[in-house]
């Protein structure tokens, strides 16, 4: 569950990391469901299967290399995601409608 | 040591640092691995966390000792597949703890020297079929009691990692009290054998969940930093509660004479837990302490070679595709 991409590989010949998603009905996202260490995809993937998809409750599985995900950094969080909270004009409370009418 | 932590010292933490941080904690928030956290708590969480993780590799051991001997085809399924979740238990919180900044080779490595510490319940040796149906009663409950709160931690991580848990142990519980229910409505001697698996279970089980408050010397910095959300006392009433009229329903007695109802707090008052036995066991003298090590290192060991073959198969491959592309 590295959750920290930048946390980077571990020291001392420890295989790789990779970040596991799990989807858990056709339809529905994949999520973020922890990591596993491997040698390559092929075994990051079933190494995946045997951790996160004992009970069936899987219908698809994402391996991606820890060290390939670029993420934002909380110390940049504020400004990086601040254009997006001033904005109440994107949200249909912002608008007014006459009393009494079905708009959706 | 880890080389990756160990090239620069922090940086000192300031007061304001440690404010907000609290302050953030304070509001409910979690913590996420990238944020600004004391080194303290990144110190205090490595240790919880890399000895949780520890325990469900451990614990894997002494359920293991009757795989090969489960009495259907029906028990040995389950306890295979339950053995196998506590693999992926430990898997989730080692991740989890990696997320801190500590190897996973480290912590194994650790593990097997000797250096890190497990839960002492994983000490005692499984004697009896009857030992099965108890672990998963008493030892599963107890790890339910406790891990449903630290799934509220204030580390993300961990707290999703025992979510995530939490949702597999409800079936080691109900599998473990089915076969003390079965036994204890069995013959005299499968009676007799339930019985006396729960009176060997039942102390250390109520030691699973820590010392005393007035003797817990981490407990006063987790519950502040929310890694804790309820003390050792606290969590160890709430588990007997849960497990006296378990235990009433199928007729079977818990080895405590002072256990009686206490109206005015609802609360089943308990005997002294005998802390000296703990502390002995945590120290390394339990009945099993040096068995559980040797195992994990054969085990390990033993496993050398599958490793030594994923990597050449590995490389086998990457050489076979860059020859490919050539
Ligand atoms: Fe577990
Ligand atoms: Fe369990």
């Amino acid at each position: 569950m590295a959750d920290d991409a930048s946390n980077g590989a571990p020291a001392g010949g420890q295989w790789p990391l990779w970040e596991v998603f799990t989807q858990e009905q056709t339809g529905q996202p994949h999520e973020h469901a922890g990591s596993v260490h491997a040698v390559d995809a092929e075994q990051a993937l079933q190494n995946a299967r045997d951790v996160f998809g004992r009970r069936g409750k899987v219908v698809s599985v994402w391996v991606v290399p820890t060290e390939q995900i670029t993420a934002s950094t909380p110390g940049d969080a504020g400004p990086f995601f601040d254009p997006g909270s001033d904005k109440a004009y994107r949200h249909p409370q912002f608008y007014k409608a006459p009393r009494g009418v079905r708009i959706y | 040591m880890t080389p990756t932590n160990a090239a620069a010292p922090p940086p000192p933490e300031t007061a304001e640092q440690l404010a907000a941080f609290e302050a953030r904690i304070a509001a409910g928030e979690y913590i996420e691995p990238k944020d600004w956290m004391p080194e303290r708590y990144r110190k205090q969480l490595i240790r919880m966390m890399s000895q949780h993780a520890h325990s469900e590799i451990v614990g894997m051991l002494p359920e293991g000792n009757w795989i090969t001997r489960a009495p259907s085809l029906r028990r040995k399924m389950t306890l295979i597949a339950k053995v196998q979740d506590e693999g992926g238990h430990g898997h989730y919180i080692y991740c989890a703890t990696e997320t801190l900044g500590v190897s996973r080779d480290q912590m194994v490595a650790d593990l097997l020297s000797g250096k890190a510490k497990y839960s002492s319940i994983f000490n005692y040796p499984t004697l009896t079929w009857a030992d099965i149906g108890v672990i998963g009663w008493f030892v599963d409950g107890a790890a339910i009691v406790n891990q449903t709160v630290l799934a509220k931690a204030s580390y993300g991580p961990y707290a999703r990692s025992m979510i995530r848990i939490c949702k597999e142990e409800n079936f080691h519980k109900r599998q473990g009290y089915e076969i003390c229910a079965v036994l204890a409505s069995g013959t005299e001697a499968q009676r007799a054998m339930v019985q006396d698996a729960v009176n060997r279970w039942w102390w250390p089980s109520l030691m699973m969940f820590g010392p005393g408050d007035a003797s817990s010397p981490n407990s006063e910095e987790l519950l502040r930093w929310k890694v804790k959300r309820f003390s050792n006392d606290e969590l160890r009433q709430r588990f007997v509660n849960l497990t006296v009229p378990q235990a009433q329903a199928i007729d079977v007695a818990l080895p405590d004479p002072e256990l009686r109802y206490d109206a005015a707090s609802g609360d089943w008052h308990f005997g002294q837990v005998d802390w000296n036995e703990f502390w002995q066991v945590v120290k390394g003298d339990g009945p099993c302490n040096r068995e559980r090590l040797a195992a994990r290192n054969k085990a390990h060991d033993e496993g050398a070679w599958v490793r030594a073959a994923a990597e050449a198969y590995a490389a086998r491959r990457a050489g076979a595709a860059a020859s490919a592309a050539a």
